[in-house]
Formats: structure tokens, sequence, C-alpha cells
């Protein structure tokens, strides 16, 4: 496992004679993810649930109230951020499964640098972000060199590191000047640290206040959900991802390394170099993500039992969104809506809103068979050379 | 003094017989050339349909049996993706890693009234301990080898991978595959089907893993219980250079680990557990940066084979 090239996924080049459609990677995307609704509705109809009602719940769960639309989109943000980041190494070739430890570590940082410092919230916003981009950057940089200089492959070594970030969260989170009396948690992280829109105003007298007049209003449903400016810092980062790959020499190199590190090595492109950098900026992004959250959402960080698969999502958000970095802005929304929406399966009609991971993974199972466009294309061909033949009689 | 090192040595054979099961499932997929991530999702679905099997037919056996199996489909899934589709490996083991414990938690609230851990097999249906009773009770002799049966299981069962792999013409076959499945091909090996018969192989010894977790270490399944053991399978795998001896000696250290945490955690404050747990991954990364040279893993791991195709 050392020594091997990941191939990018995405529908392999079919011959020329397939129809246009069916060769876009959208199309593609599109196909699997139509394919996994289909098989959660397999899967709950067999366990003895009505889908079409179950699809209904879901739907009605993101847009049945502005509250709820707001709160599906807060909780897409960090998932669409992780999935910039695996998408960032994944077109360098790289497998970034260290989203999850980098997420760590920029909730981390974000929470220590949040209550520890005291600022006003024009320096102290930029510090953490800065501060966690860095810390992020050498926490996946340092995969990206073990790789570059040893041939460790990054899949294993960032599953370790995801581990050694949980741990030491946990252990951060114990020490005394960190942990908050009674609880399993840190600090909460000062007001000038915080990114979440009205979030100190909406619960004070005079903003309950005005929510308690102004109920039922839009304004008023969607501060009901943890609305946060992440969202537009995720958009921001799409587009720089967008911008860095597509439009500057260094992406050219990290797409060139990622289509064909041979070839890239022989035109005089550093390939170590851009082993390390493209991890270092999966990491910087991935660890941006968890100080948003902490900054947005949670002002603290608490004791992890369990992983809570933030970076593994955004692997999942990263492939369905086809690896670019605009696809992760509508595979990350699509992801959470499902979670957001799904959460209510299990009150309403006491379905299990695990069909969700059920529907997301055959989704991702389709999306790793390349060949399945193939295949269609050639059934496709099949049947279109049928009717041709037999096209005079219609 | 010897009392206490009789004790984590016992516990070491306990924590690792898991990850030895489920890292022999992953030596025999990747010495066919199959990378299989997907060991996590395999060791949720065997640890969940062996106390759930387990639970309702009140024979831990059958349902160890049974985790091998249910969790050996999930092994031909990833085949009939990896081998016959030419899937990428890792995308493909990402996608088991939903689907497992996904269909297991769904399928678990749909047999336990809602929740998504099984209720507790009895002391007396969980795998039995052998040596139960042979010696005083807490004596050097009993720490050390009263041990679930799956403990021994696991001891066996590397003897057995090392053996077919080694000894046998499948072994061999199983390796030329993983190693040039062109050459393989043309003599006559039937590349696509030893593939098809390690990675179903390396579900079902996932799936023992994941059971010896519920129904030997504790008595039920519930959320957390596998959390990231498949991955350190993995990582035992790469950490043995592939082999099944060195895999199960990666798995003591890991176990040794454990053991090691649970020991200091009853007796000292003063060293944090959770570094202790760090050091195993650490270890791992020293390791792998000293001593596993680039040329130990299967040549052709993670390349898909087509015959007659090029991809």
């Amino acid at each position: 496992m050392n020594d091997r090239e990941l191939p990018v996924t995405g529908p392999a080049a079919t011959a020329s004679t397939t129809p246009w459609l069916l060769r876009t990677p959208a199309f593609f995307a599109a196909v699997s993810v139509a394919v996994g609704v289909i098989v959660g509705g397999v899967v709950l109809l067999v366990a003895g649930f009505n889908p079409i009602l179950a699809y209904g719940e879901i739907l009605a769960g993101v847009f049945s109230s502005p509250r709820n639309v707001a709160a599906a989109i807060v909780r897409s943000t960090p998932i669409i951020i992780t999935g910039l980041s695996v998408t960032f190494a994944f077109r360098t070739g790289l497998f970034n499964i260290g989203a999850e430890g980098q997420f760590i570590v920029g909730s981390l940082v974000a929470a220590l640098l949040g209550f520890a410092v005291n600022l006003p919230a024009i320096l102290h916003v930029p510090l953490i972000l800065a501060s966690a981009f860095v810390a992020g950057a050498a926490w996946g940089g340092f995969a990206g060199l073990l790789k570059a200089r040893f041939g460790v492959h990054e899949v294993i070594s960032t599953i370790m590191l995801n581990w050694i970030a949980f741990y030491l969260s946990n252990f951060m989170i114990g020490l005394s000047w960190v942990q908050r009396p009674q609880s399993e948690a840190s600090h909460k992280i000062a007001d000038t640290a915080r990114i979440d829109i009205l979030g100190a105003w909406k619960l004070s007298e005079q903003g309950l206040a005005w929510r308690a007049a102004n109920s039922g209003s839009f304004f008023a449903e969607v501060l009901r959900a943890d609305v946060n400016w992440g969202i537009v810092i995720a958009l921001l980062l799409a587009t720089a991802v967008w911008y860095i790959l597509n439009r500057t020499t260094l992406g050219y190199e990290l797409r060139a390394v990622g289509h064909n590190r041979d070839a890239a090595e022989y035109s005089g492109i550093n390939v170590r170099r851009c082993t390390t950098l493209s991890m270092a900026i999966a990491g910087a992004i991935a660890a941006l993500s968890g100080a948003i959250q902490v900054m947005g959402r949670t002002q603290d960080i608490t004791k992890l039992a369990i992983m809570e698969g933030n970076g593994f999502d955004g692997i999942a958000v990263s492939l369905i969104g086809n690896n670019t970095a605009f696809g992760n802005v509508f595979s990350g929304l699509l992801f959470g809506s499902l979670v957001h929406g799904g959460s209510r399966l299990q009150v309403r009609l006491g379905a299990p809103s695990e069909i969700i991971a059920i529907v997301i993974g055959t989704i991702i199972f389709f999306i790793a068979i390349p060949n399945l466009m193939r295949v269609i294309a050639a059934l496709y061909r099949r049947r279109a050379t049928r009717s041709t033949a037999g096209g005079s009689s219609k | 003094m010897i009392v206490s090192i009789a004790f984590l040595l016992g516990q070491t054979l306990m924590y690792a017989s898991p990850l030895i099961f489920t890292s022999l499932g992953g030596t025999v997929s990747e010495n066919s050339g199959v990378v299989n991530i997907g060991l996590e999702g395999m060791m949720v679905v065997g640890a969940f349909t062996a106390a759930a099997v387990g639970y309702f037919s009140g024979n831990a056996w059958v349902g160890l049996f049974a985790a091998g199996v249910a969790a050996g489909c999930f092994g031909l899934l990833h085949a009939v993706a990896c081998v016959t589709f030419n899937a990428d490996h890792v995308v493909s083991g990402i996608a088991i890693n939903f689907l497992g414990p996904g269909i297991s938690y769904f399928v678990s609230r749909l047999l336990f009234d809602g929740a998504t851990q099984t209720r507790s097999l009895g002391l007396d249906n969980k795998i039995p301990r052998p040596l139960n009773g042979v010696f005083a009770s807490n004596s050097v002799p009993d720490l050390l080898l009263n041990r679930y049966a799956t403990a021994y299981l696991a001891v066996v069962a590397v003897a057995a991978v090392w053996f077919v792999l080694y000894r046998t013409r499948l072994g061999l076959r199983i390796r030329a595959v993983g190693e040039h499945p062109e050459a393989a091909d043309t003599l006559g090996v039937d590349v696509k089907l030893v593939r098809y018969v390690s990675v179903v192989a390396s579900g079902f010894f996932a799936g023992l893993g994941g059971g010896t977790l519920s129904i030997a270490i504790i008595s039920q399944f519930r959320p957390g219980l596998i959390s990231g053991q498949g991955f350190i399978a993995l990582a035992a795998v790469i950490f043995g250079k592939w082999r099944p001896q060195g895999a199960f000696a990666a798995c003591l250290l890991f176990g040794f680990a454990q053991a090691l945490v649970v020991f200091l955690g009853l007796r000292t404050d003063a060293l944090p557990t959770q570094i202790m747990s760090m050091l195993p991954y650490a270890l791992t990364l020293v390791v792998l940066v000293g001593f596993v040279g680039r040329s130990a893993a299967p040549r052709a791991i993670g390349r898909p084979f087509g015959a007659g195709e090029t991809t």
C-alpha cells in the first residue's frame, strides 16, 4: 500500500459514440444519487416502511420552515469545508483520510485561543482562523512530508494522525487550565471569538423579547437555528480552492502530479514539494472547518468518546461532488440536508434514521465504479444499434 | 509484580484477539492485491450480527459464525466492485464503512425496539472460557490463560492463515495474483476468482473480529464499540509487512498498549491515559518511517486487473 497510485475517480473516458450527457460528471453523480435514493427506498420498503412517506418526511424536515432550511445549511457547513479539503488533496492524487484529525486540531486551536486570548473581535477572529490554518497545515503537511520523504502512504499515516489528534484533544481538555469546572468540556470561547449571527443577542432579554413579539416571522424563525457566518466562509473557500486549482501555476502543477506523477516529474515539477504542499493546504482547510464549527456553533470542545465523523463525511461529500470545488457545495448541502431531515424519521415514522448512512454508502459505492457508466453506455449503444437495425418498421 | 505482569499479558491477548482476526482478513485481501479499508465497516457488521444472532439463538458460536458470514457478504460486495467492476479499492472501502454501520444500526433499531444497542447476552451465553476454574482464581496461570475461547482461536487462525498462504497452492496463487496478476493469468490462474475468495475471506475474518468484541469481550453490540479497531487492524497489516505472523505481533503490541492503559488507569492518575492511548499510533508512524521498506507491499496492490482490458 506504500507506493501505489490512486486513480482519480469519475466517469472513465468512454467511446466517442457515447451520448454527450452520459459522459458528464454531473450526470454520473446524479445517477449515483438516484441509485442511492432508490436502494434506500427498497430497504425502507423491505423493513415495512412507506418510502414515499419517509422521503416526504425528510423533505419536510428540510423545507417546511425557514428554520429548517437554515439548520440544514448549518449542518452542511463543516462537511462542505472538509469536503473541500479532501478534494484539494484528491486532485493531487492524494487521499486525505486525515480530514477528521485535522478538523479536531482546528477546533482544539480555536477553543484554546478562543478563551485564553483577549482581543477585540476584529483581531480575535482572524487570529484564530490563521492559527487554525497554520496548525492544520502542519498536521496535514506532516503526512504529506512522510509520503514525499519516506514513501509512507498517506491513507495509513493520516489514519494514525487522526487518532493522535483525537487523544491529544481529549488530553488537552483534561488539563486544569482548559477544563470548565463540572464538565467534560473546555471553557467557552470569548464573545469576541464567536462568528454566530446575533448569537449573544438572541438569548439576551432584549432579543428574547423581540423574538417573542415577532415569533413566526422569517427572521425570528431563522434565528431559531444555530445560524453563523460559516457558510459564507465555506463559499469563499470553495471559490479559493477552485481558483488555486484551475487558475494558478501551483494548481496546474498539483493537478499534473495528480494526473500522472511520472510525467509531472519528467516535466520538471517538484513532485515531493507538491505532495507536501497539497496535504498541508488540505490540512489547513479541514482545520478551518473545525475552527468554524467551534466559533460558529459549539463555542467549546467536548471530550470525545468516538470520532464525530466530520472528516469522514467530508470524504463522502467530496466523492459525491466529483472532487470539484463547487461540486462540494452541492453535495455538502445534499448530505447535510439528508442528515438534518433524516433525524425526523425516527420521531415521526419510527423508521431508523440510519437509512441516511445506507443511502450515502450506496451513492459512494456506485461512484466507486466508474465503469458503471461504461456498462450503461454499452447497453445504450446496444439498444441504439438494435433500434436502427429494426428502424424501418418504426 | 509477577501477578501484575500476568494480568497485563492476559489482558493483552484479550484485547488483541479482535484485532488479530481482522488483520488476518486484511492480510489475505491485501496479499491478493485488493486494498480493504472497509475492514472497519465489516467489523461493525460482525459485531452486530454476532450479538443479535447470539441473543436470539442463545448460542454464541452460532452468533460468531453468522458474524463471519454477514461480514463475508460485505466482502463479496467489495469484491464485486473491486474485482469485477475495477472500482477504486479505497473508495469502495469507504462506501462499505458507511453501509456496514448504517445497515447494522438500521436492523438493530428494527429488532431491538428502536435501540442501536442489542440486549445483553447472559454470562452463560457468551463465548465460553474453556480454562475457567481450572486454576485458582487470580493466580498467575489463571490471569494468563483463563481467556475466552476466541483468543485461542485467534492464535490458531494465525497459524492456519500462515499455512495456507505459504504452504498451499491456494496461498501461492493468492500471493501470485497480488504480486503479478498478468503473470499468474498466463499460467492459467483465475485471477478474479482468487481475488474473490480472498476478499470474501477477509470479510469473514473481520466479522469474527467484530463478533469477538461484542460477544466475548463484552456481551452486546453498542454504538462506538468498534470505533477505529478496523483501521488499527489495517495498520497492523502494514506494520506486520503484510505477513500473518507480522500482523499477529503488531496486534499483540496494540493489545498490550490497550492493556497498559487499563492497567495504569486502575492504579494511577499520574500518567494520562490519553497519552498512553496515543502510543500505538505514534509507534506505527515511527515504524512506517523507519523500518517498513517500500518493497514490502504486494506489488499489484490496489491495481485493478482486467483480462484483455487496459486500465
